[in-house]
């Protein structure tokens, strides 16, 4: 992973799937969210093709499994949600290490942790094999309207600006001994956010200017113009397809 | 080509809230010469810029552009010949990689892919950042980023370029690299600047704006030699600093 690619997500290879067509990806990843999504709770053997075939991208994509286990970690809060939901849910009730706990909610349990882990593996192969540059395009290519890519677009170039911006003031601030421990002290915390809020708003006129100096009209360029083959499509199909099948069949 | 590359006469303008910006401003640039603006800060040297390429439109006067007067109808042609640089980097370079910022102004112009990647190439190698392209901007030097935004403007083939500011925020060897690449380039350039030796290295010719107007147009040498002169407009060289006269420079 070198300095020259430098979104947290990614990660620099060269497998199959890293030279997929971003879009190809980009739907394949959407229907198999889908299909895993329509997928009944109690199919259990669904759900093992659709972990098995999320294993093989992330084979393919020669990610290792120390790294996707460990951004797996972003759904923790939706399993901690979901070890909630045998305690509370109502229903018949059965015992489960001498506890007593809700049939339906141990199955309301599984789906939410079967699901989340399947969508989270799936993002992260699509994430760790994409850089957000071809993500947007390949959404442009897609037709997703461009002020949508834009508005993305601008949000994740400026985003680490503010962040800056924002870890500056706090340094000027701390640094001449503002330590705030009650709500009564929060008041240049919101003056900070005020003047940052208007400081992103004077750089974006400032941006609006220098698109306008290099013949900006009003319409992003087309940026990109590398040629997505059939088989791209074909290849990538193969997985959300087995997936959807899958998930009515078993 | 010979003659005036750039003709301002009486350009007046103030801005919404009132503030007068420019009054009765006239400047003559000559093909290939290098011009250093020179001036107090709000003395109107940004201001003065953005009417170069017809972001701002003047109140009365004319700015003149080779043979053309910059109006509505044909302010895109201006913005491909006038090549505008921000004072801030950040502002310049909005895409998500350098290579899609250098390519968004020839995109705007309308040239076929394959054109527009030459000009990227083109130009990124003119300012010696060649392999920076597939960089997200926030991951490039001070100098590489002041670099990569003065490609931005040079993969549009402008006959003028107008700087402002390019040395603040770099290190000594980076403001080196910078007038080594400038003084490398052949066409027409307008400096904004407060770094006296700077522009005494770079541009031959050197006007001093205040108030709104020109108040001093010569030799930079001669222009610097006169401390009352510089004293007057807010200007001074640094400490230990004197410009050689006129005649030792030739």
């Amino acid at each position: 992973m070198g300095a020259g690619h430098a979104h947290a997500l990614y990660v620099h290879e060269h497998s199959l799937v890293h030279r997929l067509a971003p879009e190809v990806k980009l739907v394949a990843a959407f229907v198999f969210v889908l299909a895993v999504a329509v997928t009944p709770r109690q199919a259990i053997w669904a759900f093992a093709v659709d972990f098995t075939l999320a294993i093989v991208v992330i084979r393919l994509a020669r990610l290792r499994a120390g790294f996707v286990v460990f951004r797996l970690a972003a759904i923790a809060p939706f399993l901690l949600f979901a070890f909630l939901i045998p305690f509370i849910a109502t229903g018949e009730k059965i015992e489960v290490l001498a506890v007593s706990v809700s049939a339906d909610g141990l199955w309301a349990m599984w789906n939410v942790i079967a699901k989340a882990t399947l969508g989270g593996l799936v993002s992260i192969a699509l994430a760790a094999t994409t850089e957000v540059p071809d993500i947007l395009r390949g959404l442009g290519r897609l037709r997703v309207p461009a002020v949508v890519t834009t508005i993305a677009m601008f949000m994740v170039r400026y985003l680490e600006l503010v962040a800056d911006e924002l870890g500056r003031m706090r340094t000027s601030m701390t640094a001449r001994g503002y330590d705030p421990r009650w709500l009564s002290q929060a008041k240049p915390i919101a003056s900070a956010a005020g003047s940052l809020f208007i400081r992103s708003y004077e750089r974006g006129e400032r941006v609006y200017d220098a698109m306008l100096a290099r013949g900006y009209t009003g319409v992003m360029p087309a940026l990109g113009h590398r040629h997505t083959h059939w088989q791209e499509w074909a290849g990538a199909s193969v997985f959300p397809l087995a997936a959807l099948v899958a998930g009515v069949i078993l | 080509m010979t003659g005036a590359a750039l003709e301002v006469s009486g350009l007046r303008f103030a801005y919404p809230d009132g503030q007068r910006a420019l009054d009765g401003l006239d400047l003559s640039v000559e093909s290939q010469e290098r011009v250093a603006l020179l001036g107090p800060n709000g003395a109107g040297k940004t201001t003065l810029a953005l009417h170069l390429n017809g972001i701002l439109t003047p109140e009365s006067g004319t700015v003149t552009i080779g043979e053309q007067v910059v109006d509505e109808s044909n302010v895109m042609e201006i913005r491909r010949r006038v090549g505008l640089v921000f004072q801030d980097p950040n502002d310049q370079l909005f895409m998500p990689t350098v290579a899609d910022d250098v390519a968004f102004g020839p995109a705007n112009l309308g040239l076929s892919p394959a054109a527009v990647e030459e000009r990227v190439t083109e130009a990124l190698s003119a300012v010696g950042v060649a392999d920076v392209g597939r960089r997200p901007p926030h991951h490039l030097s001070g100098g590489e980023r002041r670099r990569a935004a003065i490609a931005t403007v040079l993969s549009m083939r402008p006959d003028i370029l107008v700087l402002d500011e390019p040395t603040s925020g770099l290190d000594p060897a980076g403001r080196r690299e910078l007038v080594e690449v400038l003084a490398g380039l052949e066409m027409t350039q307008l400096v904004i600047t407060h770094d006296l030796p700077f522009a005494l290295e770079l541009c031959p010719r050197s006007v001093i704006v205040d108030g709104g107007r020109v108040v001093a147009d010569g030799a930079t040498p001669q222009i610097l030699a006169d401390a009352r002169l510089l004293s007057r407009h807010r200007l001074e060289m640094p400490f230990g600093f004197t410009a050689p006269r006129h005649q030792d420079f030739l």
